[in-house]
């Protein structure tokens, strides 16, 4: 990748990065929400459900401002981690991380939700009665089953994030090295005289990723469905 | 007595009563499709709470309202094949058929793996994965998986829907020889009088 300048392998390295740790620290919590909207049943069980979603249908110029006020120096989230931390996530790549994040979440809460719903509930009885406690039943039987929507939505959210912009550059700005991911480097290059050739090659690379997102989740959902399952999304 | 049942349960509109007891050895429950037959076996086996009742197996209380007993599955020590099997689809028949075994306590693992498959007639399925089997196939392994728990008690919902009349010969000398030789209290559901009168001891009409 020669043809690559150091800064915009860093763009490159920056934006993996940013969208591997958004969806790792995100994905149990994705899991969390849809395991409560699937199987339980509450009062205030819409209103969660459209919380989940807010950052689906709002603007993402929105919720990065709603982060803004959340996170920032005076936020209520934002005082916590600088009293338990003794740091800010203003304007650093943590930040990138969570907005990505809770951009990724509604998409990764549907597609988990929807795979926990076409479990057999009765395929987890039987687990039972052959002598397997609920955790045991959830390890064995649910979850092995309901991993193909489990991969999805990952990669689902790996792409997600990969192209947040909106929520992000209002939320932790535009900052290289920190916060200037691939949308927000193209964006960046296409106000300067003379970047086009930097975007085409970001532009490609931002292709390349989403396109090799698809496959690899493509790739494990067959192999998956194939040990058994066939719940394919 | 093997089973003696008395509960309630509401379903949705509907009102579930069913009061029976049963000696030792093979009863059937039977009845019309949609009279609660199945939901009486899942009560039985502690996948669906009744709300008021109680469940005694061979002398044993399963669930008791009034004494705030409720077992929970893991603990009822019953085998129980549902409809159409059930098998996990993303493990191999061995696997599936290992599942219960391997939760058994060892003085509850009355049936060699050996023996067991042997007598089921599935040593050549072992390594199959369930989406491959026929619906006899299915079925036989289905009940090799609930004997292999080490059950004291085998509950059969349907066993013999949707086979062709071969497989349907076949299970039933299966299940007699399981009540045979095993000597296990077996409740088995069926809307179906020829297989009824042929398999069963005690007959409990539902419905």
């Amino acid at each position: 990748m020669n043809w690559l300048s150091p800064e915009e392998l860093a763009i490159v390295a920056l934006s993996l990065k940013v969208s591997v740790v958004a969806i790792g620290a995100i994905l149990p919590v994705a899991f969390g929400l849809a395991w409560v909207l699937a199987r339980t049943r509450f009062p205030g069980k819409l209103l969660l459900d459209a919380l989940v979603h807010l950052p689906l249908v709002l603007p993402p110029v929105v919720t990065g401002w709603l982060l803004l006020i959340a996170f920032g120096t005076n936020g209520p989230i934002g005082k916590m981690i600088s009293t338990v931390f003794g740091a800010s996530v203003m304007f650093r790549w943590t930040g990138a991380a969570i907005a990505a994040a809770v951009m990724a979440l509604p998409l990764m809460v549907r597609a988990i939700r929807l795979s926990l719903e076409n479990v057999d509930r009765r395929l987890e009885g039987v687990a039972r009665t052959l002598g397997a406690g609920p955790w045991r039943t959830f390890f064995s039987v649910t979850l092995p089953l309901a991993m193909p929507g489990v991969l999805a939505a990952s990669v689902l959210g790996f792409a997600r994030s990969i192209g947040e912009f909106g929520a992000t550059i209002t939320f932790v700005s535009n900052i290289p090295g920190e916060t200037r991911t691939l949308p927000l480097a193209i964006y960046t290059n296409l106000q300067v005289p003379g970047g086009e050739d930097a975007v085409t090659r970001l532009a490609l690379i931002s292709v390349a990723l989403s396109l090799g997102a698809l496959a690899i989740s493509e790739f494990l959902v067959r192999r998956s469905s194939r040990q058994g399952g066939g719940h394919v999304l | 007595m093997s089973f003696e049942v008395d509960l309630e349960v509401r379903r949705g509109e509907r009102l579930l009563r069913a009061q029976f007891s049963a000696p030792f050895g093979l009863t059937a429950l039977f009845g019309p499709s949609g009279a609660g037959k199945t939901s009486i076996l899942d009560m039985i086996a502690g996948l669906l709470r009744p709300d008021r009742g109680r469940i005694l197996v061979a002398g044993e209380v399963l669930f008791d309202s009034e004494r705030g007993i409720n077992l929970p599955p893991e603990k009822r020590s019953c085998g129980y094949v549902l409809q159409d099997g059930r098998l996990f689809p993303h493990r191999r028949v061995r696997e599936n058929l290992l599942y219960g075994w391997n939760l058994a306590p060892a003085d509850r693992r009355r049936l060699d793996f050996d023996v067991a498959v042997g007598f089921l007639g599935i040593e050549h399925l072992l390594e199959r994965m369930p989406y491959s089997l026929s619906g006899g196939e299915a079925r036989r392994v289905a009940i090799g998986r609930a004997l292999l728990s080490g059950p004291r008690f085998l509950l059969m919902d349907e066993p013999l829907s949707s086979l062709d009349s071969n497989r349907r010969d076949e299970i039933m000398t299966l299940i007699e020889r399981i009540r045979d030789e095993l000597s296990m209290p077996i409740l088995f559901v069926s809307h179906d009088r020829s297989e009824v009168e042929r398999l069963a001891e005690t007959v409990i009409e539902i419905g």
